[in-house]
This record gives C-alpha cells, structure tokens and sequence, in this order.
C-alpha cells in the first residue's frame, strides 16, 4: 500500500507494539502529528508540558514497563529540549526511541527556522542516530532503532526525518520487528573457571547493578545467592533486585551506601560484580575497591570490563544467562562465619537526626512502603531525597524504583512518574522529590492533571538544595553558596493553580494524614513536608575515600 | 603510578556512509585520546572505508578505546596492526627554497631517500616522498638545513602482511 513518510512512522510504531507515545507537536512535526491523530484510537499520544519532560516520560514509561519508550518532538528547540532525558536514558541504559522532525532537505543547512543538526547534538549521548532526508531510507531506520535500543546493552537512539520525507508516498508492507542482535555466546570455561571460584570462596560478596533487571535475572539472582549463601550488594539502579527483608541483601553500596555493604565489598575474598559498572560512586578510590578480593564481573558490554577497577576474571554475556549456567555449578553451601559478620554489620546501621527534627525522612520513606502495595512504584528527583529514598524505602521488587542514577537528572522525577502512570495505570506511583528539584519540572503537573492521573507527589522540603549544602556543612566551612534560595513558593497553593490538589505536613502524624487523603484522590495530589535543612544523608564517603573514612554521625 | 604510553596504529573498518568519521573521531576525543595521525580511504569493498589511527596510549585505555569503538553502530571491526607483521606508508610533500646552486645538493638527499621533485621553480621546488613515519621524520631532519617553505603528510595507512584479511 503507498503510504506517506508520517503514516509509515505510525505504521512502524504498530509493528513495534507500540501504543504510549509521549511528545509535543511543531511546524515541523505537523504532517506527523495529523497521523497521531487519525491514529490515536491506536496510539495514544501523551502532550507533556515541554519536550524534556516528555522524554523522562518515555524514559519513566521504559524502567517501569521494560518495552521501549517513545517521544517525539519537533526540530530546533523541541529537539534540544530532549538532550537532557536522551542523556539520562543513555547513562542508565534505558531503551528509548526518539523521534524528531527537522526542516524540509532543501533547507538543511540555511540556518533555517528552527534548525539544528540534532544528530550532531545527540551523538555521544544515544547508542546510535539516524539523519532521514530520503523516504527509502525511513523504514528501515526506524525498525533498526527499535532494533539497536534493545540490542545487547540498551540504550536511547534517535531517528531525525527532513519534513519533506514525513509527506513523501512510498510503497508500505507492514513488517515483524526486526531480530535483535544474538547475545554474546557465554563461554563453557569461563563458567567451570567462576563456578571453582565461587565454591573456593570463604567470603563472598554479589555487587549487582541495574544489569541484572536489564536482563530480567532477579529470580535466577536469588537462586544462586540463597544456594550458595552469597550477601549482595546493589547499586542505585539495582534497588529491589533482591527483597530488602531477604537476610542476604545488605542494602546499597557506594557514597551513600549502608556500613554493610561497603564494608563486605571490603572484607571480601571474592566480589561477582553483575551488570554493575564500578562507577566513581561505588568504587569511590578504584585502587582499593574490594582490595582483599579477586573480583569477576560479568557485563554484556565488553568495554565495562577493566574499565574504572581492573578484575580477575571476566564473563561478556547476558546476566540471566550466565547465572541459569553456573547455578548447576555452584556448591549448595554455608559460609558461617562470614554470614554472621555480615548481618553483624546490618544491625548496627543507625539513623542519625538533626537536634531540631520534627518530621525525619526515614518516617517518611516508612510510612510510604507501609501504606502501599507492592506494586507500587517509586520514582524520585536527584538530591538528598533520592538518597534517602534509596536507603530507606523498603526495596521488594525490581522496576519499581526509578531513579535517574549515571546522569544524575534533577528534574528527571516528575516526567518519569507520568511514564510510570501511563504504562501502569491501576497501579500507584509515588513522586519522591526535593524542593529543588521539583522547582525544575513542576511543570509537569499540567500534564498529570489533564490526564487526570493520581501521582502523589511528596516533596521532602527543606527550602535549601540540601545536598549541595550538605558537602557545603562539610566540606566548604558552612560558606552556604547559592544554596539557600529563600525561596517562597507556597506549593500548596501552586498544586492548585496546576488543578491538583495539596497538603502539608510538618510532623509524621500530619504526614500520615495528608497521605491516607492523597491515597483516596482520583488526580495528582502534592504533599509539602517541612524537613529540617540539616539533616544529612548518612553515611557518607566522600570521593576518593574508602569505607574506612566512612562518616556516620 | 606511572604508566607507559604505547604507540600504536589501529584499523577501524567502517561502513562507507556519511558522518561515519565524526562518529568515530569524536568518540576518541570525548574519551580523552589525542590522534597523532588519521587517514581515511575507499576499500574494494564499495560499502565499506578504512579510517587508520596513531595515537598513544596506556594498554588498559588502548583496550578501552578498542572495546567503546567497537560499540559504534557504524564500525565493522577494529584491530591493532600488529607491529612486526604490516607494512605502513605516509606520503610527505615538502617545498623547499632552491637557488640554482642549491638543487644539486637538495636532489642528492632526494635520491637517497628515493623521492622524487614533481615541481620545480625558478627558486623553490616540491618533493614527493613516500615511506614510514620513520623515514619520512629522518628526511625532514636531513632537509631541515635548508629552507624549507610547506610540509604536508597524508598520515599513516596500513595493512597486516598476512594473506586473509581481517575480521571482514
């Protein structure tokens, strides 16, 4: 059938399975965005407030439903906005297809209205991109990103279509998805060689990453752990790949990891690093990351390996493969004695308060996991909070955490939890964000409230950029720089200029009672906690340093 | 700790479309590698170029720089020359100041070296030689007693001598 460039993008979407796309409409996107419309009983098209949140959106809509996010935007600005979200997914390795519509061919290259040479912008931070100005060429670009994204170690890619092609008739005969390229044939003597390992080990340790949900391993994970008696240890992106009331899970490691975990990376005689990639957040001093262990890491990204902390013994393959490999080879056995140490440290994990807290986030991350189901899914902001939502939320199932952890995105939450919303619409999200952070996509709440969708926002408010005032008390002598913007924002009263609703809650009762309200709303709901400005996020090890410079009061 | 820089010249196969040289060069430079030398050519394979690379480096980030441009949607294979075992060529074109009385001299050194004088002027001449890094270093050394005006050097390209090409 001959079909326009712009129906040839709805008709690939369809072949993908897509039906959630986020965006927002442009000249240069119009042609495209006429075909949303007459295929929006199909697709359903989500306008957020600006092109960044529509990505985090996608991104969000990604982590939480594992399938492949999708934006479009405009060219020019629409497309820049979309740097920062294309570059959160492409740190965390989340699957996103963006789509973005430049100027007609014959102006490429003029400085045109709204021209930017998008691929150019968007290289080092997408897999891979393509540069359409030739309708023969718009299909099979398409199909390969989806291709491309969800290829080996995922990761965002953008299609840019001249406006002309978006018009353009060419013959259309809807096609499968492509294959996704054939996973890294995991070898038989890398296995017997890890398994001896494992089974020599007194004092072994799992560091898992945001790998192991990447490659759906968590079931295969706590196999192997339980048979052989294995306390793990997780990253920011690998919160809730092992139930955080499992004896074994040790919480997290790294700057604002638990006492446990950092210490048992220490004390290891052997550390299986799974999809984790030592970041200079995890391996603060990479000279003397898990210095008395060998360590073996398995990724299937061959450039992880050796890459920051130089490793034994390696293994370039999928995750879930190579644990549903060595599991049969590994020993059913105890280690008692490192158990007991290890759950030793666990009970000595303590929280310290400031002198004048009335309302601690801990209270708070508690009252959350309590009064919610296990489906439901936390996404968080950059900053304090995010930390404390790491360290205290009770962690049970993996894809339920979201969290925007390499890049390191304020303003990432808000967007990423209307992508949550949109690919689990019976479930419940919860928006985790700071003051500071939520002033950077608080605009998004137009977006949740014409979609009438009933995120509860909880804003950990301690009117300073508490983490950056954090190393300020620290480390900079209490000169407090730019970091106490006395700002008045009355968020109540902003929820409902947007059409939401809100709440205040300085003290942990209040706080029950605001939540138990947000719980019954059918809209989006704010909930402004007054946090003291000093408390901090302990404990901390500041880079460069080890555990044993570990700060914890 | 100190760490050796090795020296090392690395064939990246690429598909022949366009910004297939940006993708790769930028990946060096954001991954903080300086390339000493580049050149990129047309192979018999009408759908695929070779972009030849020197730069230094440490072995770890030799390997790294290998295994991120591996990655690259657009890049066939990537490997090391091996050293003992390939045959490399530069060309160097030099303009060189020459009085009548001078071009004896100066051809004497071009003949040593086997180069030849494709231009000629009234006071300057233009010198073609083609050869390793090596050879082509040790003429300018040679040459530079006399008043040199231009060098340009194509960069280094390089083939492996054994008989199957590699990774194709």
């Amino acid at each position: 059938m001959r079909m326009t460039g712009s129906q040839i993008v709805a008709e690939v979407l369809l072949e993908q399975g897509v039906d959630t796309a986020f965006g927002y409409p442009g000249g240069t996107a119009l042609n495209i965005y006429d075909e949303l419309y007459k295929y929006s009983d199909r697709i359903r098209h989500v306008l957020t407030a600006d092109e960044q949140g529509a990505a985090h959106a996608a991104d969000g809509y990604a982590r939480s439903t594992g399938k492949t996010g999708v934006v479009f935007s405009t060219s020019g600005p629409g497309a820049t906005n979309l740097v920062t979200g294309l570059a959160t997914a492409f740190m965390d390795s989340i699957p996103v297809v963006a789509i973005t519509v430049n100027v007609p061919d014959f102006l490429i290259g003029r400085d045109a209205f709204q021209e930017i040479c998008i691929t150019g912008v968007t290289m080092p931070i997408t897999k891979h991109n393509y540069f359409v100005n030739n309708i023969d060429d718009l299909e099979e670009a398409l199909r390969e990103a989806f291709k491309i994204a969800n290829s080996g170690r995922k990761g965002p890619v953008l299609v840019d279509i001249t406006k002309d092609v978006t018009a353009a008739v060419k013959e259309f005969v809807p096609q499968p998805p492509l294959e996704l390229k054939p996973l890294p044939i995991i070898d038989k003597e890398d296995i017997i060689a890890i398994s001896k390992m494992i089974n020599a080990a007194e004092k072994p340790v799992a560091y898992v990453g945001g790998g192991v949900i990447a490659s759906k391993a968590c079931a295969a994970l706590k196999e192997l752990i339980e048979k052989a008696d294995i306390p793990v240890v997780n990253t920011l992106m690998a919160a809730g790949v092992i139930n955080y009331d499992n004896e074994l899970n040790l919480g997290m490691i790294g700057m604002h990891g638990s006492v446990a975990a950092n210490r048992a990376v220490d004390q290891a005689d052997l550390v299986i690093a799974l999809g984790a990639r030592f970041s200079d957040r995890v391996a603060l001093n990479p000279e003397k990351f898990a210095r008395r262990a060998k360590i073996v890491q398995v990724d299937i990204d061959r450039s992880e390996i050796n890459k920051n902390v130089i490793i034994e013994k390696c293994c370039v393959g999928d995750i879930r493969d190579f644990l549903t490999k060595i599991i049969p080879m590994v020993d059913d056995k105890k280690h008692l004695e490192w158990h007991e140490r290890v759950i030793g440290w666990k009970s000595k994990e303590r929280i310290v308060k400031s002198p004048e807290c009335k309302l601690h986030p801990k209270e708070i991350m508690t009252v959350l996991s309590d009064m919610t189901d296990d489906n439901t899914i936390f996404v968080t902001d950059v900053g304090q909070h995010q930390m404390w939502a790491a360290q205290y939320l009770k962690h049970k199932r993996p894809m339920k955490f979201i969290t925007s952890g390499g890049l390191g995105t304020m303003g990432f939450g808000y967007g990423a939890a209307i992508g949550a919303q949109m690919g689990h619409p019976k479930d419940r999200v919860i928006h985790i964000t700071g003051d500071g952070s939520f002033h950077m996509n608080l605009n998004e709440a137009c977006t949740a409230v014409s979609n009438n969708l009933p995120i509860i926002t909880v804003i950990l408010n301690n009117r300073v950029l508490g983490m950056v005032y954090q190393w300020q008390t620290i480390f900079y002598g209490e000169r407090y720089s730019n970091t106490c913007p006395e700002r008045k924002t009355d968020f109540v009263k902003v929820a409902e200029g947007f059409g939401a609703k809100g709440f205040r809650a300085s003290n942990i009762e209040e706080f029950k009672e605001a939540f138990n309200k947000a719980l019954g709303e059918s809209g989006p709901v704010w909930i402004d906690c007054e946090i003291n400005r000093d408390e901090r996020v302990i404990p901390m090890i500041p880079g460069g340093k080890t555990v044993e410079d570990m700060i914890i009061d | 700790m100190y760490k050796p820089l090795k020296k090392e010249i690395v064939s990246v196969l690429v598909l022949n479309q366009a910004n297939v040289l940006t993708r790769v060069v930028s990946l060096f430079g954001r991954r903080g590698f300086n390339i000493d030398s580049l050149t990129v050519s047309a192979t018999n394979n009408p759908e695929l170029s070779r972009i030849t690379i020197a730069f230094s480096a440490t072995e770890q980030s030799m390997q790294q720089i290998i295994t991120q441009t591996e990655k690259l949607e657009v890049v066939k294979s990537i490997f090391i020359l091996d050293r003992d075992n390939s045959v490399y060529r530069e060309l160097l074109l030099l303009k060189v100041n020459a009085t009548e009385e001078q071009r004896t001299a100066i051809k004497e050194i071009v003949d040593i070296y086997r180069g030849k004088i494709v231009d000629l002027s009234r006071d300057s001449m233009i010198i073609e030689l083609t050869g390793t890094s090596e050879k082509l270093d040790g003429f300018m050394d040679v040459m530079s007693d006399h008043d040199i005006v231009e060098v340009c050097r194509t960069g280094i390209t390089g083939l492996e001598s054994n008989a199957k090409p590699k990774n194709i």
